[in-house]
């Protein structure tokens, strides 16, 4: 639905986004994951034609948002970065207005319009002006807007941005229903967010793609995954040190010894995911040590962005 | 089309909605009544001619265009809704449309309710209808390049006041043009043709001109093509600050 071809954008000297490429198809969530700065919003604002690239290409559902801008801008909807509304407009009229310029007219109108409001939550609202609402509702306004053509794209710049947790909850749902008909890019940078509602993710950094993959995989990337947090009793600390570092799969042993066991973490080696918690359980079966604890790290995309983006670096 | 109506009646009711499109009116017509009746002794020149009702327009729209024209893009993008805007399935040729046509609507309701001017020459003589249509098509022509030139100074600044600033000051300089005394200094300052260039550029000359009837091409096309030239500028403003 969403194919990104080559796309860059300078403002002057300065690259925002370097050489990025990417698809998204039906069906399919995609996270945008980045630190402030790395380009998200600018790749984003390419998407749905508000920026001309510097160089590359978008296309969406075919159409090219250069050469064919209005069958392009028509199949998306969009939620820019902090949610812009006409402040003097009431909900309901302003939903309207949106729905006109989708070409929406009549009963058609009508109905898509009261369909936003229901899915947005935004009934208690609708004749109220924008300029009274909290952010929550002003947020969820924006997004009505968004869906109300029932688009095939939805790209949302940080929808979840400034809202509580109830509300964020709601969205997310909301992200994850809509995901399964439409093709999605949504960016953020809660990271939570992304193990809750995507398919699929990339992380940016400084205008380039540094990881790309389901938040799963992205997660075992992180140098923590597959180590084995341990609590072992039963012997001197130091024996069950020697013992641990002695087996196949362990590149190190890291922890604190007491006078009757062990506590600390076994790391494994490159290729021994997965199998070293079963190497140590099956050492101290064999030893007749107790495992107090034994657990291995799944890798957490925390650590896993801090590793790829140069914020975390410096 | 249908695009630009929409774009036209939004912007249309966010006028209205709001007190300023009213208080701007009745400034309006305190100003453009007033000042003929107080400076100009317009019920003792005993004329049934709009002429010095008129004369006052390029002064007052020298306030009032930037007054209604500073919201058209500033807010805009003070907003953040040219986002919103520009990326639905519209062109930016008819955003640019549908909000100075509303602007200018705005003027248009403002001229209207000075008709009681029309009124008043009646009631001292017998006015020239078409001498009266002249003069307020000219000012309508006058106020809607004052909007234009506004509208494309809004698409710069995010700053309503820098706006109503830099645009007050576009269309001072273009009704100062037409007064005998900048004439007559820039006659000595370059000669004739500099005096009649500056003339001919002036908002103020044309405007004199329609008053007293004279409704020729040349103040048409040239008012035409002010708010022509402001608008692609807005259009070019607009692309450029995208890029």
């Amino acid at each position: 639905m969403i194919e990104v071809n080559n796309l860059s954008k300078h403002f002057g000297p300065k690259v925002a986004v370097d050489d990025l490429s990417l698809s998204v198809k039906k069906g399919e969530v995609l996270g945008f994951l980045g630190p402030n700065g790395a380009g998200k919003s600018t790749t984003m604002r390419m998407i749905t034609g508000y920026l001309p690239p510097s160089s590359g290409s978008v296309s969406v559902g075919g159409a090219d948002i250069q050469d064919d801008p209005n069958s392009a801008k028509a199949k998306i909807g969009y939620l820019p970065e902090s949610a812009p509304l006409y402040l003097d407009m009431t909900v309901s009229s302003f939903l309207n207005f949106a729905a006109e310029l989708r070409g929406m007219a009549g009963g058609v109108k009508k109905e898509a319009v009261d369909k936003a409001i229901e899915t947005c939550f935004l009934q208690k609202v609708r004749h109220q002006a924008i300029d009274t609402l909290s952010k929550g509702y002003r947020h969820r306004t924006c997004l009505a807007q968004a869906i109300i053509h029932d688009p095939e794209v939805l790209v949302l710049d940080e929808p979840t941005d400034g809202l509580d947790p109830n509300q964020k909850d709601v969205v997310r749902n909301l992200i994850k229903e809509m995901g399964k008909t439409k093709a999605i890019i949504f960016s953020t940078h809660i990271l939570e967010e992304v193990e809750a509602c995507c398919s699929r993710a990339i992380i940016i950094d400084q205008g380039r793609i540094v990881a790309d993959g389901t938040p799963d995989e992205l997660r075992r990337r992180a140098t923590r995954a597959g180590q084995v947090q341990v609590q072992i009793h039963g012997t001197s600390g130091d024996a069950i040190k020697a013992e641990l570092s002695r087996l196949s799969h362990a590149s190190g042993v890291d922890g604190e010894s007491t006078a009757s066991g062990f506590t600390g973490v076994v790391k494994p080696r490159k290729a021994a995911r997965g199998v070293l918690a079963g190497e140590i359980s099956t050492l101290c079966q064999s030893k007749g040590l107790q495992i107090i604890e034994l657990h291995e790290d799944l890798g957490r995309l925390d650590d896993m962005f801090r590793e790829l983006t140069s914020q975390g670096k410096a | 089309m249908r695009n630009v109506w929409i774009i036209f009646k939004r912007e249309l009711k966010s006028y209205f909605l709001s007190p300023m499109a009213y208080v701007l009116i009745a400034l309006f017509a305190i100003f453009t009544i007033g000042i003929p009746f107080g400076l100009a002794s317009f019920i003792e020149r005993n004329n049934a001619s709009l002429y010095w009702f008129f004369f006052f327009h390029p002064w007052v729209y020298m306030i009032f265009g930037p007054a209604i024209g500073m919201r058209l893009w500033s807010e805009e993008h003070r907003m953040g809704t040219t986002e919103l805007l520009l990326t639905m399935p519209i062109s930016p040729w008819q955003a640019i449309w549908g909000k100075f046509l509303a602007a200018t609507t705005v003027i248009a309701s403002m001229l209207l309710c000075t008709i009681g001017m029309v009124f008043t020459i009646s009631y001292l003589g017998e006015p020239d209808t078409g001498v009266v249509w002249s003069g307020y098509i000219g000012s309508l022509l006058v106020g809607a390049a004052s909007v234009a030139i506004t509208c494309a100074v809004s698409a710069v600044t995010r700053n309503q006041i820098v706006c109503v600033l830099i645009s007050a000051f576009i269309c001072f300089l273009l009704v100062v043009f037409g007064i005998p005394q900048v004439n007559d200094f820039l006659r000595g300052l370059g000669g004739e043709w500099l005096s009649n260039l500056a003339n001919g550029l002036s908002l103020s000359f044309h405007q004199n001109e329609m008053s007293r009837g004279l409704m020729r091409v040349e103040s048409l096309v040239y008012l035409l093509s002010i708010i022509g030239f402001c608008l692609y500028l807005t259009s070019v403003i607009i692309r450029s600050k995208r890029s």
